[in-house]
């Protein structure tokens, strides 16, 4: 599942470097993902650049991973209240599990997701960190 | 000339410390930290790398430029440890900061000044009008074989600086020079995952000649005295070489300190002296003039003085500090960082 085209992912970078989402222009409700019509009825957006800031609504500990993500066991997957609004779902990383609160206040930073073997692309995105 | 118009850095938050290497490698951990005049080093994520320490650092320069980062012209990334042998780590870091595609864009490789060295490239295209503004980095995830007396130093970190005309800096760059010449301390071959050394040699003329003869050349183009320098920073391999250096130029201990980090981080490679002037800027007053000579296996030094501006003062509270960096940290066992090096790879 990781040996996809490296094309396909790169096609996605705009998303996944700079996490970038969408706002609804009649009730300004921000996504992550692009949705084709927003809850109050509008479909138009424009493109919003995240602070990065958020908190944490859930989170959980992933103790085995996919293929690509088993040197990285165990690690923490959160679901994050971007402070603009939109929630996104993504690893944190540098803390413990038990470190982790609902509300524990996180940044995102910049980091390698995974690697499509030895000979592939590296793949980098948006994780996120706890606030220090 | 050109100048800094703002600067970053970044540490990873893992650490390892002397006694549980020296464990591993059955030596006596306090002749090793009296040796080497250092007591831990950092540690990469196992998620970091050369291009997600560049661009952390570069963000937070980023930060405290203020500047429109689409007219940043140029993108150079100095490492010894580049995530891919061929692609470069430069339009990475650009694409991740989003400054758009029109900038000229190279990683560069000078053992531990290839940081340094793009500070003066960016310098020349400043003055040059060839471009607004330049983003400088050095950054590595250094790698040194299990068992060898690198590890206790081979550290991660990175700074980033974006050059730009002297009319908007944090720190005028007065004077720069570099001395270079062919001589085989340290290297890595094509394919191999561990660097070399030439064990003593990488001391004499190695070392102690190339950041003396670029900093006496620097002393004599700007006509400057040692103590006009509120802060100097020499290249920091470990924590002993710089000292010896600062007492060799008449140095004293307090013009030294503010930029000394490798006594609590170890010797970031391309980040090294960088990270070292990162953590003066994060302290300097209007007026403090600051003299730094970086060095770089194989073999070259930089030497640059800076005089910080009134701009200082309000950039330095705009983005992290490299202290806070080095606050942040988590200790790791042994079997934990092969786990985090091995990453590095992969
Ligand atoms: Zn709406």
């Amino acid at each position: 599942m990781f040996r996809e085209s490296p094309i396909i992912r790169w096609r996605n970078y705009s998303d996944r470097y700079k996490l970038r989402g969408y706002k609804c222009t009649k009730c300004s409700a921000t996504y992550f993902e692009y949705k084709g019509m927003c809850p109050c009825g509008n479909l138009d957006f424009t493109e919003i650049d995240f602070s990065g800031r958020g908190k944490i609504a859930a989170f959980t500990q992933i103790h085995g991973g996919p293929e690509a993500f088993e040197n990285k066991t165990p690690y923490c997957v959160a679901v994050i209240d971007l402070v603009e609004g939109a929630r996104i779902e993504a690893q944190v990383m540098d803390c413990k599990y038990e470190d982790l609160k609902i509300g524990t206040e996180v940044e995102a930073v910049f980091r390698k997701f995974y690697s499509s073997g030895e000979k592939g692309v590296i793949h980098y995105g948006t994780k996120f960190v706890p606030k220090f | 000339m050109a100048g800094i118009v703002g600067w970053g850095s970044y540490i990873p938050k893992y650490r390892i410390k002397a006694e549980t290497i020296a464990e591993v490698q059955n030596a006596d951990a306090a002749a090793i930290k009296a040796g080497l005049g250092l007591t831990e080093k950092s540690v990469p994520g196992k998620d970091e790398d050369t291009a997600t320490i560049s661009v952390h650092a570069a963000r937070d320069a980023l930060a405290r430029a203020g500047i429109d980062r689409k007219q940043i012209g140029s993108v150079y990334v100095g490492s010894e440890s580049h995530p891919y042998a061929v692609k470069p780590t430069a339009s990475i870091v650009g694409e991740a900061l989003d400054i758009g595609n029109a900038y000229m864009a190279v990683d560069t490789e000078f053992a531990c000044k290839a940081g340094s060295a793009t500070i003066q490239i960016n310098a020349g295209l400043v003055d040059s009008g060839m471009i607004k503004y330049g983003l400088s980095i050095g950054a590595d995830t250094s790698q040194a074989e299990p068992g060898n007396a690198l590890e206790y130093s081979a550290a991660a970190g990175g700074a980033a600086f974006i050059v730009g005309p002297n009319s908007e800096s944090v720190a005028t760059l007065d004077y720069t020079c570099s001395f270079t010449s062919d001589t085989p301390d340290f290297w890595r071959r094509a394919m191999q995952a561990y660097p070399s050394h030439a064990g003593r040699f990488t001391g004499e003329p190695a070392y102690f000649k190339h950041v003396s003869s670029a900093t006496d050349m620097i002393l004599k183009k700007s006509g400057a005295k040692i103590t006009d320098f509120k802060y100097v920073v020499f290249h920091m391999p470990n924590g002993k070489f710089p000292l010896r250096m600062a007492k060799q130029f008449g140095a004293t201990k307090e013009q030294i300190e503010a930029g000394l980090v490798v006594t609590k981080i170890g010797n970031t490679y391309s980040g090294s002296s960088i990270l070292g002037l990162a953590s003066v800027l994060d302290v300097a007053k209007p007026g403090d003039k600051i003299l730094v000579t970086s060095y770089g296996s194989g073999s070259g030094s930089d030497a640059f003085i800076f005089t910080a501006t009134k701009k200082i003062t309000e950039a330095q509270k705009k983005a992290r500090k490299v202290n806070d960096y080095i606050a942040r940290k988590e200790y790791i066992t042994y079997p934990q960082y092969l786990k985090h090096m091995e990453g590095i790879h992969q």
